[in-house]
């Protein structure tokens, strides 16, 4: 297509990329650069139905008249970037400083809510994103060898998964692993063990939730395989099969370069939606053991009674960035292809 | 002072005043009124009783336990999306520090009749709020299992860990002892409880500067620790409603509860036998202290700024109406703790009396608080788990505190 053409076909969805993602962008990166004004208080007496004190309240009257002339805050810079819960950066100098060995620093590190929730979201990216990508091409594989008789009804059980609306999937399997669920009193049993809890322990709250994200990502990697299988040029295979080559031997040398285009955009797709996991958390009630950064984006958002704007517009902003880094070998590789393509 | 106003809510709370009968005029011509309120029998029937007042004004309400994370965006809007927001001690303070509230003094004068000036919320003179309930976390007790082991009622949380223990140690149930400690705003509740127990204060007296790293501080981690021990082990996952159902199973013994919850714990639904042996009694005290580890709530009504003055009229008649219904607070007397005249306090009640008679602190109204109950709910989890220090727990929360209290604007 030349690039001409492209433009024009490209500029209706470009247009509404910039106005509902793009500006949103920006307006979030904006905000992350403010905070609150300094809160005017002042002492009053509070009476309720259980007695008066005399206690602080915020100044509405200098307050309101600070905010109108500055609705956005007060310019905060890069000061919420670097504060104890997102980078720390000042703290971590201090734990360098003060602890003993390596090991101790690392705790330490760790035990900050930023780097908890980064090591978590890393994690799962780590092992849901191969998963996905290897169980969904052993299921294409497997449902591409079947009779076509019974492929329909396959694949519709095969994509179930997806259809399940997160919460709804994490809640079911949140129930059958309590202690009383089908699942949890079993292990017990199995493990002769009555104290056995999936949801107490945090490594085992972390495999639940791993395995429920390969489980519901995987018949999207499966659709796409699948479909792209049927493309799959006969002649090669057959000529193959009349050479000898194994099974095995066929889909290495084969079937998997010739979908390799598509097993790179699964990959894209599975380590973006991986990096933003939040759904499990909030159905598994797993708050306690496991933190993502879009789950501290929430917590910021609604868990508290005031809304932090400032925390959440660093935290997203900063997840968008690792999203980028993430994605830059497979993007680099992707365009250079398509500087030598041309 | 305190002590006569103390003296003014047993009053109310413990003899039926004989008033001449008034209710709220109910004769709404226009307007319209949308409520925001949390999600339980007694604020469900309160609004009902609201409803039974509008007249011609158009009526909405939302009962959501989400209320908290919809009220202040939906209350900044102007107009804003709501006309009323039912609110608490703790869930006011957002709506003060936003301006989000009006101040309630001439409605009050021109249609309040019947509201009694002890339900009034006065903050700094002006009325922001008229209370209609009060609630608080208190013990509920298996009578037939400690009868059985020959446990008595227990008055402190040290006696509650020897009872649960002993009851552990029968064989009778695994994890006798239950309270809401789900991770987040649940669990950060057990600990103002547990820390205001204790004598404790969250902040240096006159400043938003944190002052719970202490040794007050570690006593009450280590407290919520061995209760925390005592109970399911997926603790972390459980809140009110989660207690709830462990108690209805008969899995627990021992449960420190929301006194707004005894009416769906008594109800008929269940095991009877369980309903029958399910009895009340005051909040605990811990560490020898004298008074309870507990926070007294009130819930009233607020009315939003943002909104016409003829809204804010008819949603104030009508909410006024159920405010002060006798009849209401007669019909529905074990739904909840009335503050409203002509309240005969029964045995559901026991809880929210023993609390106030025992002089437990309200929770604390102060703006900064929410900040602190949020880095509480998060940073005390690993200390349970066992991962941390009493003392790194509490100053991870001192830290977690500061940080967002900086970028609010308050240190």
């Amino acid at each position: 297509m030349p690039n001409k053409t492209f433009f024009w076909f490209f500029l209706p969805t470009g247009l509404a990329m910039i106005l509902f993602i793009g500006l949103p962008i920006i307006s979030t990166g904006i905000q992350s650069f403010y905070a609150q004004h300094d809160q005017v208080v002042k002492e009053v007496k509070k009476c309720d139905p259980f007695g008066c004190t005399v206690s602080i309240v915020v100044d509405q009257e200098k307050t309101s008249k600070i905010r109108e002339e500055k609705p956005l805050g007060k310019f905060n810079g890069f000061g919420t970037y670097v504060d104890r819960n997102h980078l720390a950066i000042e703290e971590i100098g201090n734990f360098w400083n003060e602890t003993n060995s390596f090991g101790e620093f690392v705790d330490q590190v760790t035990n900050l809510p930023f780097y908890k929730a980064l090591i978590f979201t890393l994690t799962y990216c780590l092992f849901v994103t191969p998963n996905v990508l290897l169980l969904g091409f052993i299921i294409a594989l497997s449902l591409n060898a079947v009779t076509r008789r019974i492929r329909g009804p396959l694949i519709f059980g095969t994509i179930l998964p997806m259809i399940v609306t997160p919460l709804v999937g994490s809640l079911v399997l949140f129930w059958m692993i309590d202690a009383e669920g089908i699942i949890g009193a079993n292990l017990q049993m199995l493990m002769d063990d009555p104290y056995l809890s999936l949801k107490s322990s945090k490594t085992l709250t972390w495999i639940t939730i791993i395995i429920y994200g390969i489980w519901h990502h995987s018949p999207f990697a499966f659709v796409v395989f699948y479909a792209a299988l049927q493309t799959v040029p006969q002649e090669p295979v057959e000529a193959a099969i009349i050479d000898g080559a194994s099974r095995w031997q066929r889909v290495r040398h084969i079937v998997l370069p010739h979908i390799y285009p598509v097993v790179t955009f699964v990959a894209l797709i599975s380590l973006m939606d991986n990096f933003r996991v939040f759904e499990p958390i909030i159905g598994f009630s797993a708050e306690g053991s496991a933190q993502s950064l879009s789950w501290l984006i929430y917590d910021n958002l609604v868990n508290e009674e005031v809304i932090l704007f400032g925390s959440a517009a660093a935290t997203s902003m900063m997840t968008i960035v690792g999203i980028a880094i993430l994605l830059a070998p497979v993007l680099i590789r992707t365009w250079k292809e398509f500087r030598t393509a041309r | 002072m305190r002590k006569t106003n103390m003296k003014k809510i047993l009053i109310s709370l413990l003899f039926l005043l004989f008033g001449t009968s008034a209710y709220a005029d109910c004769n709404i011509k226009s307007g319209s009124i949308n409520i925001l309120a949390n999600d339980f029998p007694a604020l469900r029937t309160f609004v009902e009783t609201a409803k039974g007042c509008k007249g011609s004004a158009d009526f909405k309400v939302t009962h959501s336990s989400e209320h908290n994370k919809i009220a202040v965006p939906a209350l900044t809007a102007n107009p804003s999306e709501f006309s009323a927001r039912i609110a608490a001690n703790s869930s006011i303070v957002p709506l003060m520090n936003q301006d989000l509230i009006r101040p309630l003094d001439d409605l009050v004068k021109k249609y309040g009749k019947g509201i009694q000036d002890s339900q009034l919320i006065t903050i700094d003179g002006k009325i922001m709020a008229v209370a209609f309930m009060a609630n608080t976390q208190h013990l509920y007790y298996r009578e037939d299992v400690l009868k059985e082991l020959g446990i008595a009622v227990p008055k402190t949380y040290e006696e509650v860990v020897a009872a649960s223990e002993k009851i552990r140690a029968s064989g009778k149930m695994q994890y006798p002892y239950a309270a809401a400690y789900k991770a987040g705003w649940n669990l950060a509740e057990e600990f103002v409880n547990m820390y205001i127990g204790h004598g404790g204060e969250f902040f240096k007296t006159g400043t938003a500067q944190p002052s719970i790293n202490n040794a007050k501080g570690v006593a009450t981690l280590n407290m919520l620790k061995k209760l925390a021990g005592l109970s399911n082990p997926d603790y972390l996952t459980h809140d009110s409603e989660a207690i709830k159902v462990e108690w209805e199973s008969g899995n627990v013994a021992l449960m420190t509860l929301w006194a707004s919850r005894s009416g769906t714990l008594l109800d008929d639904d269940g095991d009877a036998k369980i309903t029958a042996a399910t009895k009340l009694t005051g909040p605990a005290t811990v560490a020898g202290g004298n008074i309870p580890a507990a926070t007294l709530w009130w819930d009233g009504f607020t009315l939003a700024k943002n909104r016409s003055d003829a809204d804010a009229e008819a949603t104030f008649r009508a909410l006024a109406h159920a405010a002060a219904n006798k009849k209401m607070v007669a019909d529905a007397a074990d739904q909840a703790v009335w503050l409203i005249e002509g309240f005969k306090p029964g045995p559901k009640s026991i809880g929210v009396i023993e609390a106030v008679k025992m002089k437990a602190k309200p929770y604390p109204m102060l703006p900064q608080m929410g900040l602190m109950h949020g880095a509480l709910g998060s940073e005390i989890v690993e200390f349970l788990q066992g991962k941390e220090t009493a003392e790194q727990a509490l100053k991870d929360v001192e830290a977690a505190y500061m940080s967002k209290a900086k970028e609010q604007g308050f240190l």
